[in-house]
C-alpha cells in the first residue's frame, strides 16, 4: 500500500453524541440563558410595580399567580438567574479588567460561580418561605 | 497589513458601525451599576414574602426605595436590552433582526416608564 492510499486516522471534531461538555462553555451558555430570562423578569418586575400602583384586586391577582406552582417556578428561576448572572458577570468583569485567564483560573472562578449562586437561591428560599 | 483607513477614522475610532466601543462600555458601566441594586432589591424581595398589599406599598413608596427601585428597573431594563440586541444580532438576521431589536428597545422603555410612573403614583399619591 503506498503511503497515499493509507487510510489516515485523523482526529474527529467534536460530534453530539461523543462531545464532552466543558465548565467554561456550559457557563457561557448558562450567561446567556440567564440573561435572556432576566430581560423577561425585568418586563415581570415592572408589571409587579404596577399592578401594586393599579388596585387591590389586580395585586390579588399578581399575587395569587405568585402563589401557585407556576408562578413559585418563575419567581425560583428568577431568583437563580438574578444570583448567577450577577456572579457570573462579576467574573466578566474580571476577565474584561484582564485578570483570571488561565485555564485553572477559569475553572476556579466558574465552580464559585456555581457554588455561589446554588447557595443564594437556596438560601433566599429557606428564608423567604420562614417569612410566610 | 497597511491600515487602510484614513488618518481622521482612526483618530475617531468608530469603526464600521459608526458606534466604537460605546454599546460595550455602557453594557459594563450598567452591569456595575446593578451589582449593589440587584443584591439590595433580591434581599428585599426576600424579606417581603408574604407582605400584604399595605406593607408592599409602603414599602415601595419609601423615599430611597423609589430612588434604588427606580434605578433597579430602569438600568435593568437598559441593560437587558443592550444584552437582547447581541442576542438578536447573533442569531438572526435580515428584516427579522431590525424588526426585533427595535420591539425590543420600545418595550424595555414602555415598561420602563410603566414602573416609573406607578412608583411615583405610589409615593406620592394620586
Amino acid at each position: 500500500m503506498s503511503v497515499a492510499n493509507r487510510p489516515v486516522h485523523r482526529p474527529l471534531s467534536p460530534h453530539l453524541q461523543v462531545y464532552r461538555l466543558q465548565l467554561t462553555s456550559a457557563l457561557s451558555i448558562l450567561h446567556r440563558a440567564t440573561g435572556i430570562a432576566l430581560a423577561v423578569g425585568a418586563l415581570y418586575l415592572a408589571v409587579w410595580v404596577m399592578c401594586a400602583a393599579a388596585s387591590p384586586r389586580t395585586y390579588a391577582t399578581f399575587q395569587d399567580f405568585n402563589a401557585s406552582i407556576v408562578g413559585r417556578f418563575v419567581l425560583g428561576g428568577w431568583l437563580f438567574s438574578a444570583f448567577y448572572h450577577l456572579c457570573n458577570g462579576i467574573r466578566h468583569l474580571f476577565w474584561d479588567a484582564g485578570y483570571g485567564f488561565e485555564l485553572k483560573d477559569a475553572y476556579r472562578s466558574g465552580w464559585i460561580v456555581v457554588g455561589v449562586s446554588l447557595v443564594a437561591t437556596a438560601l433566599s428560599w429557606i428564608i423567604g418561605l420562614r417569612l410566610l | 497589513m497597511d491600515d487602510r483607513r484614513t488618518p481622521l477614522a482612526r483618530a475617531r475610532g468608530l469603526g464600521s458601525a459608526k458606534d466604537g466601543v460605546h454599546h460595550w462600555w455602557v453594557q459594563r458601566l450598567t452591569a456595575i451599576a446593578l451589582i449593589p441594586l440587584v443584591v439590595w432589591f433580591a434581599i428585599s424581595l426576600v424579606m417581603l414574602s408574604g407582605a400584604d398589599y399595605a406593607v408592599v406599598r409602603a414599602w415601595i413608596g419609601s423615599p430611597l426605595v423609589m430612588v434604588l427601585l427606580i434605578l433597579t428597573i430602569g438600568i435593568g431594563l437598559h441593560h437587558g436590552q443592550l444584552g437582547m440586541q447581541v442576542v438578536w444580532e447573533d442569531y438572526t438576521g435580515g428584516a427579522l433582526r431590525v424588526v426585533m431589536i427595535v420591539f425590543t428597545k420600545f418595550l424595555a422603555a414602555l415598561f420602563g416608564l410603566g414602573a416609573i410612573v406607578a412608583i411615583l403614583r405610589i409615593g406620592l399619591g394620586g
